[in-house]
C-alpha cells in the first residue's frame, strides 16, 4: 500500500509529467486560457491516460515480448493509442452522452497528446508490474490536470495585468510555465 | 517478417474493434453532418469560432452557422456546403458581431480613470465610468480579442465592425465586459425582445413592434433606404400598411418632442416602405433552412401575417387558414381604400406570402375546419389571430330596423363590393347619415360615407373630442371633409316609420362627470333632454370583439380559457394560451386594438412558438421591458435643442379627396425626408446628439 501511496506523490507532485518532465506542452498553453476549458481537458486525460497506461502495459507484455518486437513499442503504442481514443469517444458518445458532451473536442485531441504516450513508454522503461503500471499512469493523469488548472488560474489573472506588448499571450504564458516549474522542483527529495 | 504480420495483427485488430464498435456504438447522427464535414477545409483551425470542423458541420446543420461558415475554404466549398443543405448560399446573412451602443464620445463620464486601459479593468470599478450602466467603456478589449481584425474604434468613441473581416466566431462578445458586442444569426435577432438592460431609446421602448427607430431613421439619413427597409423588416414585415396607418406612439415619447414637434417617424418609415414598392424589386428576404415542423395560422390579418412571416424566416413550414377571399383581416376589410389602398396592400401581402408560405382562403374556423382537423393534418402548433370581427351592438330599442348597420359589418361588405369591381353604389346609403362611436371605426365609416356622397354625415359620441379614442389626424381630416361632430350624446332609442325603415334617432345629452377607471371622464346624462334627430342611415360603431363561436362546437377547444371581453386568454409574455400548443396574439387576444400591436403580438407568438417547436417549453424572455420604460431613459427637458419645423404631410386637397377613393394622404419628398430625419437625436437611454455643434 505504501509503495503506491509513493508512486502517487511521486508521480503527481515530484515527476509532474508537465512541469518536471515537460511532457504535453501543447495542450498545456492551447487549453489554459480559460478554466473551464482546463478542468474538461484534465477530465479527458485523467479518462485516457488510465485507459491508454493499462492497454499500452498489455500489448507490451503480452504481445511485443513474446515476439520479441520491443523495438516496435513506438509505432505500435501510437497505434492503439489513436484506436484507443476512437473508441472511447464512440463509447461516451453512446453510453454516456452528458460525459461525451463535457469532455467534447478534447477527446480526440488527446490522440496527439505526448503526455499520453510518454507515460505509457515511462511505464515500460521502468519496468513496472500492471498494478503499479496503473497507479503511475492515474498518477501522471492527475498531475497534468493540477498542473493545468493552476495554470488556467494564473493565466485568467495574467489577463487582467499590465503585461509589455512584446511579452502578452503565450511570451508571458511561457515565462509563468518556467516559474510554475521551478516550484515544482521544490517537491525534489520528498521521496 | 514477424514483425510485420504482428503489427498487421495489431492493426488488424484495432480496426475491427473499431468497426464493431461503430456498429454497436452507433448514434443516429444527421447524415448531413458528415456530408458537410467531409466538404470543410479539415483543418481544425477553429477560425470559424467552432472546436474544429466537426462542430462547425454540426453548427450548420443545427442552422446555426451559416455554408460560408469555413473561413479557409473558398466560395466554392460554400456552395457546395449550401447545396447539401438546400438554401442558397448568400441567401441567409450569416452571424455577424453587432454594436449596441453607439454613446461612444457623447456619453458622459461619472469619474476619471487613469487606471489599466482595458475595458475589464474598467468594468471592476462599479461597471465602469460611464453615467449610463449598459453602456460601451471604449477601451476597445474587442479590438484586442478579434483575430481577424475587424473591429475598430471608431471616430465616434465606439467600435465599429467591418462586415466584410467578420467571420461571427464571438471573440468580441466574450471579451466585452459590458455585453455591448453580441454575435447573432439573423434567426436570433429576430428572436430578440427589449430588455431593461438594454440600449434602447424612448421611441423603441414606446413601439408595441419594437422597430430599431433611431437606425433607420440614420440610415435613411445616409441614404441607405434598403438598410432602413430591412433595419425595420426585422421588426415589422407590414412597413407599407404601418407608414399609412399607424398612429404612431413612438413620436409621443420622442424626445425632440419633449421641448418642441417630434420627429415624424411614421412618415419616415412610409417613406422608405414606398421607395422599396416604387424601385420596382423587392429586397431579399433571407430564411432559415427548413426545420420540417408545420404550424397553422388561424387568421390572415396583421397578427397572423407577421407571426407567418417570422415563423418562416425561421425555417417553419406555415399555412395561413381565413375566412375572407383575401388576406389581411381588419387592414384590408376594415380600413378603407383612401387611406390603404389595396393595390399597396396586396403588394405588401405577396412580399410575405413569396417566402413560400402557403394560405387556404375562403374557411372559418368552426364551420370549414376546427382544431381537430388542424391536428391530424399534421400541425404542430395552431396560432390563433380571428383579430375582432364582431361588433359590439347597442342594445337599444330599434337598432335592428332597415337602414341601420353595424360598423365593420359595413365597412367589410363596402370593401368587398370595391374588391369585385361591382359599382360602390350598389351599397344603398343614406343622405342623412348618423355613426355612433368615436373610435377608428367611425372614423372610417363617416368619411366613407362622405366619399359615397352622403349629404349629411355627423358623429354621434357620448363624451367630448378630447376623450375620442380615434387618431387625432384622422379626425382633423373628417372635420376638414365637413363631418358634423355632435358630442355628448348618448343614443336612446332608434325609431322607425311604418314600414320599418329607421327616420329618427333620439338621444339624450350628457356633461362630463368624474374620470373612470380609463382615466376619460366619464358623461353624465342630463335629465329631460331627450332629443329627436333626423336620419335615414344608422351605423353603430361603439367597438368590436372577436368572434368565438368555434370554441362551442370543438371538443378540443372547449377548455380554451377566454376573458370576460371574449378574448382568447394568454399569458403576456409568451402569448401562450391554456392548451400548449395554442397560441394567440392580435385583436383575438387584445380586443381591438392598434396594427402595429398585432404585428407586434405576432412577433411575440413566434418567438414562443418557435420555442414550443425546437423545446416543447416555452420562456418568457428575460427582463423584458414590453412597452414599459426605462425610468431614467424618459427626460423632463432636453438641453441644446434648435428649434426646427417638423415635416408636413402632402395630402390631396379636400375638394378633390371626397369625391374619390384615391389615397388622401401623400408620401414624403426625398429632399423632405432627408431633411425630417435630421431633426432625429439618435437617441439611446442617456445619450443624444445635441443641435448646437
Amino acid at each position: 500500500m505504501g509503495d503506491y501511496v509513493v508512486i502517487l506523490i511521486t508521480t503527481i507532485f515530484v515527476q509532474n509529467i508537465l512541469l518536471a518532465q515537460f511532457l504535453g506542452n501543447c495542450p498545456f498553453l492551447g487549453t489554459s486560457k480559460k478554466m473551464e476549458t482546463a478542468v474538461g481537458m484534465a477530465m479527458a486525460v485523467v479518462f485516457v491516460l488510465v485507459m491508454a497506461g493499462v492497454i499500452t502495459w498489455m500489448v507490451y507484455y503480452w504481445i511485443l515480448v513474446p515476439f520479441e518486437l520491443k523495438y516496435l513499442k513506438t509505432i505500435a503504442f501510437i497505434l492503439v493509442i489513436a484506436s484507443l481514443v476512437q473508441f472511447v469517444e464512440m463509447f461516451l458518445k453512446k453510453s454516456i452522452p452528458a460525459l461525451y458532451a463535457g469532455l467534447g473536442i478534447f477527446l480526440p485531441l488527446i490522440t496527439t497528446n505526448c503526455a499520453v504516450f510518454g507515460a505509457c513508454i515511462l511505464n515500460i522503461n521502468k519496468e513496472l508490474n500492471f498494478q503499479k503500471a496503473l497507479v503511475t499512469s492515474f498518477g501522471y493523469a492527475v498531475g497534468f490536470g493540477l498542473a493545468l488548472i493552476l495554470f488556467a488560474g494564473v493565466r485568467e489573472r495574467i489577463l487582467l495585468a499590465r503585461v509589455p506588448k512584446p511579452l502578452q499571450d503565450t511570451s508571458i504564458a511561457l515565462v509563468t510555465a518556467g516559474v510554475l516549474s521551478l516550484t515544482f522542483f521544490a517537491f525534489k527529495g520528498i521521496v | 517478417m514477424t514483425a510485420l504480420l504482428v503489427m498487421l495483427g495489431v492493426g488488424g485488430i484495432c480496426g475491427l474493434i473499431l468497426s464493431f464498435a461503430s456498429k454497436i456504438f452507433y448514434v443516429y447522427e444527421d447524415p448531413r453532418i458528415a456530408e458537410v464535414e467531409s466538404l470543410l477545409a479539415g483543418a481544425n483551425c477553429g477560425g470559424c469560432g467552432y472546436a474544429g470542423c466537426a462542430a462547425a458541420a454540426d453548427a450548420v446543420v443545427m442552422g446555426k452557422a451559416q455554408p460560408s461558415v469555413c473561413i479557409v475554404a473558398g466560395p466554392e466549398t460554400a456552395e457546395n456546403v449550401g447545396a447539401v443543405m438546400g438554401v442558397e448560399v448568400g441567401s441567409a446573412e450569416s452571424a455577424l458581431s453587432k454594436n449596441s451602443c453607439l454613446g461612444g464620445n457623447r456619453a458622459d463620464d461619472r469619474y476619471h480613470y487613469m487606471g489599466l486601459q482595458t475595458c475589464s479593468a474598467l468594468s471592476t470599478f462599479s461597471g465602469g465610468q460611464r453615467l449610463c450602466t449598459v453602456g460601451c467603456l471604449g477601451k476597445g478589449d474587442c479590438v484586442r480579442s478579434c483575430t481577424f481584425d475587424a473591429i475598430k474604434i471608431g471616430p465616434d468613441g465606439y467600435p465599429v465592425v467591418d462586415k466584410d473581416k467578420c467571420v461571427g466566431c464571438g471573440a468580441c462578445e466574450n471579451a466585452c465586459p459590458k455585453s455591448i458586442l453580441t454575435v447573432r444569426t439573423i434567426s436570433e435577432r429576430l428572436l430578440d425582445f427589449n430588455r431593461k438592460d438594454g440600449a434602447h431609446a424612448p421611441c423603441s421602448q414606446t413601439c408595441p413592434a419594437e422597430i430599431n427607430i433611431p437606425k433607420y431613421i440614420a440610415q435613411i439619413r445616409e441614404g441607405d433606404y434598403e438598410g432602413a427597409v430591412n433595419t425595420i423588416r426585422e421588426r415589422n414585415p407590414l412597413l407599407l400598411s404601418c407608414g399609412r396607418v399607424c398612429p404612431h406612439p413612438c413620436e409621443d415619447y420622442c424626445r425632440r418632442g419633449i421641448e418642441e414637434e417630434p420627429v415624424s417617424i411614421n412618415q419616415l418609415k412610409r417613406f422608405v416602405a414606398d421607395y422599396e414598392m416604387n424601385s420596382g424589386k423587392r429586397l431579399p428576404i433571407p430564411c432559415a433552412p427548413d426545420t420540417g415542423k408545420k404550424v397553422a395560422l388561424v387568421g390572415g390579418g396583421p397578427a397572423g401575417l407577421s407571426c407567418a412571416y417570422f415563423l418562416r424566416r425561421l425555417g417553419h413550414s406555415v399555412t395561413i387558414f381565413d375566412m375572407m377571399p383575401k388576406l389581411g383581416g381588419m387592414i384590408r376589410y376594415g380600413i378603407p381604400e383612401y387611406r390603404l389602398p389595396k393595390e399597396v396592400l396586396q403588394w405588401e401581402i405577396d412580399s410575405i406570402l413569396n417566402l413560400n408560405i402557403k394560405y387556404i382562403p375562403n374557411v372559418k374556423m368552426g364551420s370549414d375546419f376546427d382544431l381537430g382537423s388542424l391536428i391530424s393534418a399534421g400541425f404542430d402548433s395552431v396560432f390563433l389571430g380571428i383579430g375582432a370581427w364582431k361588433d359590439y351592438s347597442l342594445r337599444v330599442e330599434g337598432e335592428n330596423l332597415e337602414g341601420c348597420y353595424t360598423g365593420i359589418d359595413f365597412l367589410t361588405k363596402f370593401a368587398e363590393n370595391q374588391q369585385r369591381n361591382m359599382p360602390v353604389h350598389k351599397l344603398k346609403i343614406g343622405n342623412k347619415c348618423a355613426v355612433i362611436g368615436g373610435g377608428n371605426t367611425a372614423i372610417d365609416c363617416v368619411r366613407t360615407l362622405v366619399r359615397l356622397g352622403a349629404e349629411e354625415v355627423s358623429i354621434v359620441y357620448r363624451r367630448t373630442r378630447n376623450e375620442m379614442p380615434a387618431n387625432e389626424v384622422e379626425i382633423v381630416a373628417a372635420e376638414h371633409e365637413g363631418v358634423k361632430f355632435n358630442f355628448l350624446a348618448a343614443p336612446l332609442k332608434v325609431i322607425g316609420d311604418e314600414n320599418g325603415r329607421v327616420n329618427h334617432l333620439e338621444y339624450k345629452k350628457m356633461k362630463l362627470g368624474e374620470p373612470d377607471a380609463s382615466g376619460r371622464r366619464s358623461p353624465v346624462p342630463i335629465e329631460g333632454s331627450e332629443t329627436l334627430m333626423e336620419i335615414d342611415m344608422l351605423i353603430t360603431a361603439i367597438g368590436q370583439g372577436p368572434d368565438v363561436s368555434f370554441v362551442e362546437n370543438g371538443k378540443r377547444l372547449k377548455d380554451l380559457t377566454l376573458t370576460r371581453w371574449n378574448t382568447i386568454d394568454a399569458n403576456p409574455e409568451i402569448l401562450q394560451a391554456n392548451i400548449p400548443y395554442i397560441f394567440a396574439a392580435g385583436d383575438a387576444y387584445t380586443g381591438a386594438s392598434l396594427v402595429v400591436e398585432a404585428i407586434g403580438g405576432g412577433r411575440r407568438a413566434a418567438r414562443a412558438i418557435h420555442q414550443y417547436l425546437e423545446t416543447g417549453e416555452t420562456a418568457p424572455v428575460r427582463r423584458s421591458l414590453r412597452k414599459k420604460h426605462i425610468p431614467e431613459s424618459i427626460f423632463k427637458t432636453v438641453d441644446g435643442l434648435k428649434q426646427s419645423k417638423r415635416a408636413e404631410m402632402p395630402e390631396l386637397p379636400v375638394a378633390e379627396r371626397i369625391k374619390c377613393f384615391d389615397e388622401a394622404d401623400l408620401v414624403l419628398k426625398e429632399k423632405d425626408a432627408t431633411a425630417e430625419s435630421k431633426r432625429c437625436l439618435q437617441c439611446c437611454r442617456l445619450c443624444y446628439n445635441k443641435d448646437m455643434a
